[in-house]
């Protein structure tokens, strides 16, 4: 690591002790480089991180004055919105912060998707962005119970249930999930202290995750390597201001739901306190989880759904291996491109079927869409990394550059026509 | 946040148009962040509810001379004392100049029988003794606080220990003869 | 890469729109009513509320709490406090224990939450035939549809059910409630409550002026709620052009 250039006395005294200064500096500063090409695509990992910041912050505001009791929960909750001064504000930054941070992520994997950033030297990488994905799941369905409405009371039931499934063993663990013979009293607890702790363990795997970064160094739209100073500019300046205005733009998204439709991602059930006896006529789980509940509900065996679902993500940590191809951008495969969109399609219809109820022809289509999933990552993947044939790639990035002035064509996926006016 | 964006190429005029932009972007910027944490700090002071409930009735009926009662109020204990008639000329004696936190008995109460005070030590925060017949008064008949050994007079002023201020009255109103209502 | 991004987004917005339309009142389709609250600006009309108020405490609350609005809340729709005192003190609630030890009944302050009409969910279900009416606090956001759905089923009663429709012992038919049955007998009709603004009380009218009270009582932070989103976005469109106008000086010298 370099020294600091600063003539500021504090500053070198400081970095003398600690070196955090120039430490940041390496990390998301004027010393750490960055391909020069990044397309808009890659503003969502840094989105990602400050939606990470907004939730924690509004959820410790938040448990400040909620009380994790099966008996005051709803009413606490009710408190935050009418009582407490903007609480309704906080609690619905955080309410649409939870379904923001999805929207953010999922585009965020599907552009790791489509340009091969899973492909080495990013393996570890792209797994612990999996391991992130996983523990967010976890910490959106724990924070979903807390408010103890019906759809969280039910919801809780139904997804600790699916440990059931397990031989032997399923019954023990549900218990032990519960703390008890059914969802009540113990499980809020617990939940709220697990709910409570998973962000900062989060925080720690993304700490992870950008440190692998900096090993590998971000991908980029060619996906080929950066080879010299020419396809190199500092992140900062350069991507904190893009990173900012990307911000900008995202948080007049996120403020418009958070304003005006702050309910619109949630069900009305949750605003009816939870109660045992009665399951809400249809039951369904929050927007970013949908995908997967359709694939639990289309296999016909109750084991088997669990772990299909659980192999729907497991199946991408595999996918260093079982993408065969030799280049990583999608944007130099003319075959693998399409398939890659019918991919996205067969995910969202996958996400409809699961908020449509059990019955045909939902599950027919369900189940299609679900071996469809399975078919792409398993089967087609490694086929077409076999059969097609690639793009010439450019040179290099700043030889990309220089042609795309000339001839704009390859670069048509790079959001940049507005930079480029 | 973009503060330190100095990598400029290009002409001087381009350069300093930018640095106007980047110090009025990042001032725009700052407020904002600034405005931003606001409602998460107000969230952190009383809610409507907890406001609501600021005010107590007390009846004073049943409190006998030379008795004392608590009462609650916002979560801390009031004192009521029905003072003796040698208990007001005490307080009422006193020359108040010579007083740490100088008032006048008269300042204090509504009226001179009863005494109404917080009964929250003014040094840090303990419930001082004397309200109970068996509890130390102090020197000056009135307060004793055992944590750090203020006395306070019969008007709830301080007279010595380590507490700078008299006992704080609330504000209260006599609604009917016999009753009043804190806050 | 953006144009089929947009293309896959937009499918599954309307996917999603599909969904949640043919999920609202198990199947009926609620049609659309227009209200003040609505839209970017929306705000409550606060005489509409306080006529509202009155069709709930003369007629609803006769069976439905609203447990989670406090009394002094009023004063937010324009009730003067004194006012509120006085509707506070109607009810009683328990308090203490005194001196003595014992609970006694005291009349309600604003500073307490509506009492609701029966003392626990066991004693509503028998007092109305094993039906539990529901608490209104949060009702305009618990059910799909929410005001326009509550606005229907006030008026969507039918004097008989339609032919082959098995209405059971002690059930009303609603067209818009979920599977029609509904354990509450119709309520409306014109001229039920006179109201203190002179307003004529028809049908329509009552069910518009409940529907609105009730949406206060589900959403009192609305009206705060927009207009502080509108200084917001207005602020964020100003720092974002700035930022915007920041990157493409900044940028203007990379070749990329």
């Amino acid at each position: 690591m370099s020294e600091l250039n600063t003539n500021n006395p504090a500053l070198k005294w400081l970095e003398a002790r600690l070196p955090i200064v120039s430490f940041v500096d390496h990390s998301l500063g004027s010393k750490y480089p960055a391909p020069k090409n990044l397309s808009y695509w890659w503003n969502f990992g840094s989105l990602a991180g400050i939606v990470l910041v907004i939730m924690i912050l509004s959820g410790v505001f938040l448990a400040m004055n909620y009380t994790a009791h099966v008996d005051y929960a709803f009413n606490s909750v009710e408190r935050i919105m009418r009582d407490v001064n903007y609480g309704w504000l906080i609690r619905y930054i955080h309410m649409n912060g939870a379904s923001m941070f999805f929207i953010v992520v999922y585009i965020h994997i599907f552009r790791g998707l489509y340009y091969g950033s899973y492909k080495p030297p990013r393996e570890v990488l792209w797994w612990l962005g999996l391991v992130i994905m996983l523990l967010m799941m976890a910490t959106a369905f724990m924070g979903y119970v807390l408010p103890w409405g019906q759809m969280s009371f039910w919801g809780a039931t139904v997804i600790t249930n699916l440990f059931s499934a397990f031989p032997v063993v399923g019954d023990y663990i549900v218990t032990l999930l519960w703390g008890g013979f059914s969802v009540d009293n113990p499980t809020l607890n617990r939940f709220f202290a697990l709910h409570f702790l998973l962000p900062f363990v989060l925080v720690g795997v993304v700490i992870l995750h950008i440190w692998a970064l900096h090993q590998a160094k971000s991908n980029n739209p060619l996906g080929i390597d950066m080879k010299g100073p020419n396809d190199a500019i500092p992140f900062h300046p350069y991507y904190t201001i893009k990173d900012l205005y990307g911000l900008g733009v995202f948080m007049m998204f996120f403020m418009f739901f958070v304003f005006w439709a702050p309910n619109y991602m949630g069900h009305p059930d949750n605003y009816i306190p939870a109660d045992p006896m009665v399951t809400p006529a249809h039951i369904v789980p929050e927007w970013y989880f949908l995908p997967f509940y359709a694939i639990l509900r289309a296999v016909p065996d109750k084991l088997g759904g669990v772990l299909l679902m659980f192999a729907a993500i497991l199946v991408l940590a595999a996918l260093p291996w079982l993408d065969t191809s030799k280049v990583r951008s999608a944007a130099f495969r003319p075959i693998y491109k399409w398939f890659f969109w019918l991919f996205a399609v067969d995910a969202v219809v996958l996400g409809y079927i699961g908020a449509m109820p059990a019955e045909e022809p939902y599950v027919t289509i369900g189940q299609i869409a679900t071996a469809y999933y399975f078919f792409h990552w398993i089967v087609l993947l490694p086929l077409i990394g076999w059969f097609e044939k690639p793009r010439p790639l450019p040179e290099s990035i700043s030889a990309a550059a220089r042609k795309g002035k000339a001839e704009p064509a390859p670069l048509t996926n790079n959001l940049g026509t507005t930079e480029k006016a | 946040m973009a503060d330190t964006a100095h990598t400029a190429h290009g002409s001087s005029e381009g350069e300093s148009r930018r640095d106007f932009l980047l110090y009025a972007t990042t001032a725009v910027g700052v407020v904002g962040a600034g405005l931003a944490v606001w409602p998460f700090i107000h969230s952190m002071n009383p809610a409507a509810d907890v406001l609501a409930l600021s005010s107590t009735e007390v009846d004073l009926s049943p409190v006998a001379e030379g008795q004392a009662i608590t009462v609650t109020w916002r979560g801390k204990p009031v004192f009521v004392r029905h003072r003796t008639a040698e208990e007001i000329e005490m307080a009422r004696s006193t020359d108040v100049s010579e007083l740490r936190d100088p008032q006048t008995d008269e300042e204090r109460v509504k009226k001179p029988e009863w005494l109404i005070a917080i009964g929250i030590c003014t040094h840090l925060g303990c419930v001082p003794l004397g309200q109970k017949p068996g509890e130390p008064k102090g020197e000056f008949g009135g307060y004793f606080c055992p944590c750090h050994g203020s006395h306070y007079d019969t008007s709830g002023r301080i007279r010595k220990g380590p507490a700078p201020l008299n006992l704080p009255v609330p504000g209260y109103e006599f609604i009917e003869d016999q009753r009043i209502v804190i806050g | 890469m953006m144009r089929k991004f947009i293309l896959t987004a937009a499918a599954a917005l309307g996917l999603s729109l599909v969904a949640t339309s043919a999920q609202a009142a198990g199947g009926v389709k609620v049609p659309d009513e227009s209200w003040t609250w609505e839209g970017l600006f929306g705000y409550y009309d606060k005489a509409q509320l306080q006529r509202g108020f009155q069709v709930y405490h003369d007629v609803c609350a006769n069976c439905h709490g609203l447990k989670l609005v406090a009394y002094r809340n009023l004063t937010d729709i324009g009730l003067g406090e004194d006012q509120v005192k006085a509707i506070a003190a109607e009810k009683e609630v328990e308090d203490g224990p005194d001196d003595a030890g014992d609970m006694f009944m005291r009349p309600a302050m604003p500073s307490d939450r509506f009492v609701s009409p029966f003392p626990n969910d066991n004693a509503a279900r028998f007092a109305n035939g094993g039906a539990l009416p529901p608490d209104l606090s949060l009702i305009n956001k618990a059910r799909m549809g929410g005001p326009d759905y509550v606005y229907h089923l006030m008026l969507g009663f039918k004097d008989e059910a339609p032919e082959g429709f098995e209405l059971p012992d002690g059930k009303y038919y609603n067209e818009y409630f979920p599977g029609h049955a509904i354990s509450m007998p119709p309520q409306l009709m014109e001229g039920l409550v006179e109201y203190a603004d002179g307003t004529e009380a028809s049908e329509e009218q009552l069910a518009r002026d409940i529907t609105a009270f009730l949406n206060w009582a589900a959403e009192p932070e609305l009206e705060a709620r927009k207009s502080l989103g509108i200084k917001v976005m207005l602020f964020l469109l100003v720092l974002t052009a700035m930022l915007y106008a920041l990157k493409r000086k900044i940028w203007a010298d990379v070749e990329h």
